[in-house]
This record gives structure tokens, C-alpha cells and sequence, in this order.
């Protein structure tokens, strides 16, 4: 085994552990704005990891480009619908089923969606 | 890592076996609409890695643009349009047990079909690998679906054009001349609209790759189509452009030119090869080559229209429930 694939195995299992816990975090948190941000660490960071640690794995350069570019893409889709999800909550659109989540936002007139 | 034991790489299909069947459960028991949308496009996504772990990349593209992308949108504007049904009565237990009955019975008659075939299963894989040579394509998919059996495609790609005919027909009277505005919805957000500045870009050049790369690799046309069709309404989404109105001539043109070019090669294959979509020996690539790039084009107009719904009037796109 060479240094190659202790850096692999090394950084997927961490990204693997920020997956974990970021799913941990959806099922657990109190209301949808934190269990967003449990998700969105599991995008940037969680993924970061495991494309970092495949990229040893890759060829050079169209293999660890592409494991960079998926990386971006994801990034960019990720916070795109985090912010859309968040504005829509925001403006009170969306089905919370829990009362903990329509709790805890002062002022937060429930209109329906349309 | 030759000096690892590593595990059977069938093992990482249980759990994805497993998450299939739940969500496929789930979706069957949500009774939100907008929720069981949103479920059924993370299902194909999951459909689409199956389809990987069996090996059928191109089944999985497809999967993954059509099922995972573009029949969600498609669906959750259906939803927003149908709003949340309120104060309708459930259905009475013995149409709920009927239909509980009718889909197990479904279910178990597909099982038996296919427990009970032979291993491995009567397939033409050898005839098409006999024969591939003479396509000059190296993906069988791509040679199956334009060459030995062209006429299906060309039916296809006929039927994609008639579809987007039937949803025109569904346009009011004094809606006929304007443009489709099913996507209108609300004011886009910055983020969207950031998203959708800097994905079409992208999202083109890997349309492009994808209709390219079918010939020898995974992809096609239809994938390619579905793509680019995504990248349209994605800036339609936004706001940063607008369905094109139904009398535009160039839009006409796209959606006819791909089944229209198809059929006239297809025709003179007649004179030229013997046959009916036959090709003459020598101009088989560069035939089929046009073919699927007008195909490309024609798939990928055909279902952005088919995204943006029929031609509506301005302000009243969004019917209620009551109202329609």
C-alpha cells in the first residue's frame, strides 16, 4: 500500500464521518433552517473530503479534473437550493410538520403557496 | 490495491436496494402532493445508480436527466398548478383495497415473469455484437437505436413532436399566439438566477459531449436532448428569458427538423441501400452522425416545450382547483 492510498483511505473515512453526522443532524436537529445547515456541511465539506481523498486515485489531468468539476457543480446546486429552500421558509412557503420549526421563527406569517 | 482484501463490491448494493424500497413505499403512502414530487425525483436518482451497478450507463443518463430532473419540474409545476387539495374525502376502503390489490397483483405477476427466466435471458447481444462493425459506432446502444432499429427511433422522435402538438391543443382559444408560462412562477430568487447564469454555460458543453461522446461511449441524442432542455428551463425559471411563443417559425422548425431529416435519409436509404432506413456502405457515420445531431436539437426543443406547458395568456397561468 502505498502513501496514495493512505491518503485515500484517510480522507474518504473523514468524509465519510462528516456524512454521518451531517445525516445524524438532518434526522436530530430541532427546525429546517439547522437541519439545512447539517446538510449543506455534508455537501461542502463531506464531499470536499472524499474527492480529495480519490483524486491520488485519478489520472492525470481529465480524471482529477472532472472529480474538481463534479465537486464545483455540487457546490453551486447545494447552496443555490439551500438558499431557495431557506427563502422559502423564509417567506413562510413550505409544509413544516413539526411545530418546532414554525415556533421558532417570530413573525412568521404562514401564507400559502402560490 | 492488489494487496487488500477488500469486500465484494455487491455488498454496497444491499443498502441501496433497501433505500429503493422504502422511498418507493414512502411515495406510495405521502399524501402531499408537492412531498411525493420531491420523492419521486430523489427515486430516480436512485433508479439511475442502479441502473450504473448494472452495468446500463446509458439507461442511467436517461434516467438521471429525465426522471431525476426534468419529469420533477414537470411534475412539481403540475402540483403548484393543482394546489393542495383541501377537504376532499378519502376514497371508501373497498377503492383503496381494489387498487392496493390490482398493483400487488401487478407486482407479482412481473416477479414470476421474471424469476422464471432462463439465466441468462434470451437476448439478440450476440447478434448485435456480430453486426456492430458494420455501423461503425462502438457503443452497441447507440448502433441498436439508429441502425437495427431505426424505425422505432424514428417513431419516437415523431411522438416527442406530436406531444408537444397535443399540449398546444390544450391552450384556450385566445391564448393561441402567446407563449407558454406554466414556468412563471413568483419572483426568482438571486440565487436561482445566479445558478442559472452559471450553469447553462456549462450544461451546453455537456449536452454537446454527451450527443458526441454517444457513438463510441454512454449518451445520445436523448440524454443530450434532455440536458439542454434542462438548461432552458433552468433561464426560463429565471426569468432571464422566456419560452419562445407557439407561431415562432424557428422553434416549429427544431421541433419537426430532427424526425423530418431522419426520414428523408431513411427514405433515400431506399434508393441508396435496398432498404428502408438502410445506409449506403462508406456514409454510414456521417449519416447517422447527422441524423442524431438534429435529433439532439429536436429532443432537446421538444421537451423544454413540453416543460413549459401550453400557450397561456399573461397573469393567468396559475388556474385554481376551483377554476379549471
Amino acid at each position: 500500500m502505498d502513501w496514495r492510498d493512505v491518503l485515500t483511505l484517510t480522507l474518504v473515512s473523514l468524509g465519510a464521518l462528516f456524512f454521518v453526522a451531517g445525516y445524524v443532524g438532518l434526522a436530530r436537529f430541532p427546525n429546517a433552517l439547522s437541519r439545512m445547515h447539517a446538510l449543506s456541511e455534508v455537501d461542502t465539506v463531506g464531499l470536499g473530503l472524499v474527492i480529495l481523498g480519490l483524486l491520488p486515485q485519478a489520472s492525470w489531468p481529465f480524471g482529477m479534473l472532472k472529480l474538481i468539476a463534479l465537486w464545483l457543480v455540487v457546490l453551486l446546486a447545494g447552496g443555490t437550493t439551500g438558499q431557495m429552500l431557506a427563502g422559502a421558509i423564509h417567506a413562510g412557503i413550505g409544509d413544516n410538520d413539526d411545530a418546532a420549526s414554525a415556533g421558532s421563527k417570530p413573525g412568521n406569517s404562514r401564507r400559502s403557496a402560490g | 490495491m492488489p494487496d487488500l482484501p477488500l469486500p465484494d463490491a455487491r455488498f454496497a448494493d444491499i443498502p441501496l436496494g433497501l433505500a429503493l424500497l422504502v422511498l418507493a413505499l414512502w411515495l406510495i403512502a405521502t399524501r402531499r402532493d408537492r412531498s411525493a414530487v420531491i420523492g419521486f425525483t430523489a427515486y430516480g436518482l436512485l433508479v439511475a445508480v442502479v441502473w450504473v451497478r448494472l452495468g446500463a450507463i446509458d439507461v442511467a443518463l436517461t434516467e438521471a436527466a429525465l426522471g431525476g430532473g426534468l419529469m420533477g419540474l414537470l411534475l412539481l409545476t403540475a402540483a403548484a398548478r393543482l394546489g393542495e387539495p383541501r377537504g376532499q374525502p378519502a376514497p371508501p376502503m373497498f377503492m383503496r383495497l381494489l387498487v392496493g390489490l390490482l398493483c400487488v397483483g401487478v407486482t407479482g405477476v412481473l416477479a414470476v415473469v421474471v424469476l422464471s427466466l432462463p439465466t441468462p435471458a434470451p437476448n439478440l447481444v450476440a447478434a448485435v455484437a456480430e453486426h456492430q462493425h458494420t455501423t461503425e459506432l462502438g457503443n452497441p446502444v447507440a448502433a441498436v437505436l439508429v441502425a437495427f432499429r431505426a424505425v422505432d427511433t424514428l417513431l419516437e422522435s415523431v411522438v416527442l413532436a406530436l406531444a408537444v402538438i397535443v399540449l398546444w391543443s390544450f391552450a384556450p382559444d385566445a391564448a393561441w399566439g402567446e407563449r407558454p408560462r406554466t414556468l412563471e412562477l413568483g419572483t426568482p430568487g438571486p440565487a436561482l438566477v445566479l445558478l442559472a447564469r452559471l450553469l447553462p454555460p456549462l450544461g451546453l458543453v455537456v449536452g454537446v459531449h454527451l450527443f458526441w461522446a454517444g457513438a463510441d461511449d454512454p449518451g445520445g441524442p436523448f440524454q443530450a436532448g434532455a440536458v439542454l432542455a434542462a438548461m432552458a428551463t433552468l433561464m426560463w425559471l429565471a426569468r432571464l428569458g422566456a419560452p419562445p411563443p407557439v407561431q415562432s417559425r424557428l422553434t416549429r422548425v427544431g421541433l419537426v427538423v430532427g424526425p423530418l431529416v431522419f426520414l428523408l435519409i431513411g427514405l433515400a436509404g431506399v434508393v441508396a441501400a435496398d432498404a428502408f432506413l438502410g445506409y449506403p456502405e462508406g456514409l454510414t457515420k456521417p449519416l447517422i452522425l447527422i441524423i442524431e445531431a438534429v435529433k439532439t436539437l429536436s429532443v432537446a426543443v421538444a421537451l423544454a416545450l413540453l416543460v413549459a406547458g401550453p400557450p397561456a395568456l399573461p397573469g393567468n397561468h396559475l388556474p385554481s382547483r376551483a377554476a379549471s
